[in-house]
């Protein structure tokens, strides 16, 4: 399954690419309406038509992998972190505390994650400016994604404390702080590494369902949220099969993404 | 059992309070939109502030939520302008109906495909089952959900495509470890028919850990509501939820949350109960 990998990485980077060089490779801005041609089909000026504005798609389809690309990531990161900062901490020190924060974890894991983001979402201000909104979407995500990333990195905590080579470098008179730094951080990378990979897509996954629902980025800033929502004035799958090219891309992407953890995130 | 009831129980209080001190907290608590009516007088106005003034401490103001909620009034809906006990009531059967149904197909085609797999090492249903998951993991379930639409195909089903990949990976995976165990291929090599290995040396050991899924899939069906009811126009409770999050009407949403919580609670302690009691069985 290497090479199904090493190609899953290589669409990723030329997608990157692709994303980093927008300005240069988009025919126009993001949003500059050709109002004379809405719902234009695909042609050689407009690669993927227009929408019902008259934006051009692929224009729009190129800056909002960016932004999907650029902040999930990010989010996955603060995920990561808080996972990194809540699990440690309570597999480290263990006893009463690893009990409370475990419980606590629980508590939040037992919430639906659609419902409560939905509610955290609904009390920060909806009418906001483009770019605040793409902030608060993915500060969310990232903020409220930790829980299940936390139990890994709790598990994997308390069994490194426990290993022989922790016991023998406590034995040699290894400070806590010493412990941490050089015995046990440097172990918690790779589970760090993987939860990270494994929230990129379903932070995808999920900035696209709020973006469908109309809860996530606002227009006219383009999000894959924002682009699959163009879906619901489709009267039927195999007219106008050009405006699919979204999804298409949002699917490999994910896929890729996917393909990528695959060995990671099996749990059997 | 009594751990769990204490473990929900303890849930919806920490919960309830969350949500309270969201609630107390959220810019505009307390403040009426009818006092921007330019009509109003000063004096209906300084009426309606103090109508509507907040408790100024927020564990009296939970207090105030937990009596009212055991007396059975969750409060009024601020959007709908209707009691919020109603409109679970009318709305409530609907979803459970969407998310019995979806769970219920979703598990029989996951094991309907698992199982074969792992029991006959059915190669060609292994790659098409897999790839069929794959993307069905990859497409947002808003989108699967306009798709349905556009197809003109049941609404309902969507929910089942939902749980469906997690139930055959998860499944596929064990049922596998499982079926490759030195004993497994002992009676294998015996002579044990493929369904006498399965009935009696791999559902044994999967059979808790299958269950333990259980639960976990009713929490996606239940999140999965959202986007389908509002892409199929259905009226249950995540339609309400997506109706409460657009009109910020947090008394609604908190109260959505929470009761969905407690459902997905009640069934993962159900499916681990019943899970021990298997284990325990087999043992």
């Amino acid at each position: 399954m290497k090479w199904v990998r090493r190609a899953a990485i290589i669409f990723l980077l030329a997608v990157a690419l692709a994303c980093v060089f927008a300005e240069r490779l988009a025919p126009a801005d993001y949003a500059h309406q050709f109002r004379d041609i809405p719902d234009a089909p695909a042609s050689a000026a407009h690669w993927l038509g227009t929408d019902d504005l008259g934006r051009d798609r692929f224009s729009r389809v190129l800056h909002g992998t960016r932004i999907s690309l650029l902040l999930a990531p990010a989010a996955a990161l603060i995920a990561s972190f808080l996972a990194a900062v809540v699990g440690g901490t309570a597999g480290f020190v263990g006893g009463a505390l690893e009990r409370a924060v475990m419980s606590g974890t629980d508590l939040f894991l037992s919430l639906p994650w659609f419902f409560l983001l939905i509610t955290v979402r609904a009390l920060m201000p909806l009418n906001v400016s483009p770019i605040t909104s793409v902030i608060i979407t993915f500060a969310l995500l990232g903020c409220l994604g930790w829980a299940a990333a936390a139990r890994v990195v709790c598990a994997d905590a308390r069994s490194l404390k426990n290993s022989d080579f922790a016991l023998q470098a406590r034995a040699s008179g290894s400070s806590g702080y010493r412990l941490l730094r050089h015995h046990l951080l440097p172990n918690l990378r790779p589970v760090l590494y993987a939860q990270f990979w494994i929230s990129i897509p379903v932070f995808i996954l999920t900035e696209a369902n709020l973006g469908i629902l109309g809860l996530g980025v606002s227009e006219p800033l383009p999000s894959w949220g924002s682009l699959l929502r163009e879906l619901e004035g489709y009267s039927s799958v195999t007219s106008n099969a050009w405006q699919f090219a979204p999804l298409l891309l949002f699917i490999s992407v994910v896929s890729c993404f996917h393909l990528v953890v695959l060995d990671r995130e099996l749990p059997a | 059992m009594a751990k769990h009831v204490a473990i929900i129980l303890v849930t919806v209080l920490l919960g309830g309070l969350l949500g309270a001190t969201l609630i107390r907290f959220a810019p505009g608590y307390g403040v009426d939109e009818q006092e921007l009516d330019a009509r109003l007088s000063a004096g209906s106005i300084e009426a309606l502030r103090r109508a509507s003034a907040p408790d100024e401490n927020l564990f009296l103001f939970y207090g105030h939520y937990l009596k009212r909620m055991v007396h059975g009034d969750l409060g009024t809906s601020r959007t709908l302008q209707r009691p919020i006990a109603q409109l679970l009531r009318e709305r409530l059967p609907d979803t459970m109906k969407s998310v019995g149904l979806g769970a219920l197909l979703g598990w029989a085609l996951g094991l309907a495909l698992a199982i074969p797999v792992a029991m006959s090492r059915a190669w060609l249903v292994d790659a098409l089952a897999s790839v069929m998951a794959g993307i069905l993991l990859c497409i947002p379930v808003a989108v699967l959900a306009l798709l349905f639409v556009l197809t003109r195909a049941p609404a309902r089903l969507v929910i089942a495509l939902i749980v469906f990949p997690k139930v055959f990976r998860y499944a596929r995976n064990l049922l596998v470890r499982s079926a490759a165990l030195p004993h497994v291929l002992t009676a294998r090599a015996k002579g044990l028919s493929h369904a006498g290995v399965f009935v009696w040396h791999v559902l044994p050991l999967a059979g808790a850990q299958l269950l333990a899924l259980a639960g976990v899939s009713v929490s996606l069906a239940f999140g999965a509501s959202i986007p389908v009811e509002v892409v199929c126009d259905l009226p249950g409770i995540g339609q309400l939820a997506w109706k409460a999050a657009l009109g910020r009407d947090l008394y609604l949403l908190i109260n959505l949350t929470m009761m969905v919580a407690v459902v997905t609670l009640a069934a993962n302690s159900a499916s681990d109960l019943l899970g021990g009691a298997f284990g325990r069985s087999e043992a």
